[in-house]
This record gives structure tokens, sequence and C-alpha cells, in this order.
């Protein structure tokens, strides 16, 4: 069972849950919106007055406190208790502090790579609310429906990693 | 019942994510270094199937299209961000959480990055609005209308597209 399963077989699948996810309950695949409205909610909770923020009341406060739970938070969750549980069943699952790739470049500290993780997840959202989406939104859900905002997200979404990557790793991919 | 089927759609997703590797770091990243196609394999098969579908029961008048709208200016800047952060991660917004699930404790590091970049965000969001957001906005449009052909052919020239880089891929053991 350790053994993955073909990357196209999945994704076929993935395809089928998205059409599926479509016709049944009427929603595309998201995820990012998610992280927005979590921060939301948090600062709620910790007695901060969100209406301060034009970005959590705008669209009658769709990414505000009040928008949670919806469809997405528990998708994400989800995947989360999707990934545990056949990470589970296949024996795959690994408590790993620092991924393989990263250690054999960096060390095995985990000190840089929790704070460079950190820190592409603050970007990362910056840019998916910015653009309007991720790779679920504009990838997956975008270019199925052959949505030009979703075309040219994934390029910029690449070009940006291609060029992160090999700042980081530099040039030429040696296995 | 919209949290149930969230819930459940979130599961097999991550499932599917999980079992084809997917969710891990050096999958991604091998994939922006040009090293492992595994996660283009898995996506662009998801869009080629999913395209199909949509459109099949769209013409059958049973699903509605739900498009973004088309802004270069944040689509450009955002999606360019976007993929400095998602470099750096290693993760993406979807997979973080299937990530974390699967024992990688520096998603965790991630996801609270991605929490503090939506507070951010938000914070930012007027001086964004006044610049970068209302720059090359083309509405809320597909690639077939742009051309003004039949989704069908700009679906059939995806998947033959598509198909193509994958004969490229399995020729390099990408």
């Amino acid at each position: 069972m350790k053994r993955s399963w073909n990357p196209y077989l999945a994704g076929a699948l993935t395809g089928l849950l998205l059409v599926l996810s479509v016709a049944v309950a009427g929603q595309y695949f998201g995820a990012s919106t998610t992280f927005a409205r979590g921060a939301a909610a948090i600062e709620q909770a910790a007695g901060v007055d969100t209406t301060r923020y034009e970005y959590f009341t705008t669209g009658g406060g769709k990414y505000g406190p009040d928008s949670l739970p919806n469809w997405q938070l528990l998708f994400v969750v989800g995947i989360a208790l999707g990934g545990l549980g056949a990470s589970l069943a296949s024996g795959t699952f690994e408590i790993k502090r620092v991924p393989d790739m990263w250690a054999a470049r960096f060390g095995d500290r985990p000190l840089w790579r929790n704070l460079t993780a950190f820190a592409g997840g603050v970007v990362l959202i910056i840019g998916a609310r910015l653009a309007g989406g991720c790779p679920s939104g504009h990838g997956l859900s975008g270019l199925s429906q052959l949505a030009v905002s979703g075309f040219v997200a994934l390029a910029f979404f690449f070009g940006g990693g291609w060029a992160t990557a090999r700042l980081l790793y530099g040039k030429g991919g040696q296995r | 019942m919209g949290l149930l089927y969230g819930l459940v759609s979130g599961i097999l997703f991550g499932v599917l994510l999980q079992r084809a590797e997917v969710l891990r770091y050096d999958r991604q990243v091998g994939a922006l270094r040009l090293m492992d196609m595994t996660i283009f394999k898995f996506m662009l098969t998801a869009i080629m199937v999913a395209s199909v579908g949509i459109y099949f029961l769209k013409d059958m008048g049973l699903v509605s299209l739900s498009l973004k709208e088309a802004a270069f200016g944040a689509q450009i800047v955002g999606g360019t961000l976007f993929g400095i952060g998602w470099g750096l991660l290693g993760y993406c917004p979807g997979t973080a959480g299937g990530a974390l699930g699967e024992g990688r404790l520096d998603a965790a590091w991630g996801l609270l990055g991605m929490l503090a970049g939506g507070a951010v965000y938000a914070a930012i969001y007027p001086a964004l609005k006044a610049t970068v957001l209302g720059l090359g906005k083309v509405g809320k449009v597909t690639l077939p209308q742009v051309m003004g052909v039949s989704h069908w052919v700009v679906i059939v020239a995806m998947v033959l597209l598509f198909l193509a880089m994958f004969r490229l891929f399995e020729k390099k053991g990408l």
C-alpha cells in the first residue's frame, strides 16, 4: 500500500470529483479565501473591531468573520483530514520537520525552514488574494472553465515559483 | 448541507493528493525546478477531465460557470507574489493542511503565515484597491468567448496540448 497512485489516475479522479461538486453542491474548488476569512475570525475573537478593515466588510462581509463556517472552510479542513487518514492507512504518515530537498541544500535545522515557510505563507496569501485565487481556484477551477483569469494567474504562479526555486536551489535540476 | 459537501469533497481530494504524493514539498518544489512533473500530471489531468465534464453539463443546462474576473494587473502582480511565496513555502493553500496531515510539521508554519498574510492583506487592501487591483480589468470572460470560437474547440486544443506535455514529461523521465 506504500506505493503511490499514478498521478494521471488520481488527477482524473480529482477532475470527476470537481465535476460532481459543481453538479451536486454548486461549488468550484478553492482554498485561499479561507485564510483571509480565518484571519478575520481570529482578529474578531481577539477583540479587534474587524469592520475597521474595508476588506472584511466589502461585498456584504463575504470575507468578514461572520462568513465562517462555510463550504470552503470545511473543504480545507477536509483536505487535512484526508491527508491524515490516507497517510495513516497507507503507512506513509511520517513526522518530518524539514523536507529532504531542503535539508540537502540548507541543512536540517528546523528554525530556518520554519521561518522561510512562515514568510512564504504570508507572501503567498497576499498574492493569492490579490490575484483572486490560488492553484485550486484559478488553476483547477479556472482552467476547467477556460477562464482567461485562470490562464494568466497560473502562468505567473509558475513563473514566480520557478524564479524563486532557482534563486534558492541554483541553476539546473539535478536529482 | 453545504458544510457536509465541503467536508466530504475535501476529504476525498485530500486522499487523492496524498496518495499521488502531490502534498510533498519535494514534489511541489521539484516541479518548480523542472525536475519532477508529478503535480502537473495530476493537475492538468484533473483540468482535462473537469473541463469536458463541466462544459458537457453546462451545455445540458445543468450547471453554470462561476468565473473570476480577469484583471491583468491583479493577476500578474498577485500571481508573481503567490509564486514567490509558493517557492519559499513549497505548499499551496489547498495542500498545506494536507501536508500537515501526513506529518510535515513545517506546513504548520506555512499555515500560520497564511493566516498572518490574510491579516496583512486586509490592512493594505485600500492601497491595493487604489492601485494594482484596478489595472487591466477585462471582466469575467473565458478564452473561447475572447477568441469567438466554440468552447469545444478550445477544450480539444487544450487536451492535445496537455497530452503533448505528458508525452514530453514521460520521454524525459520527469
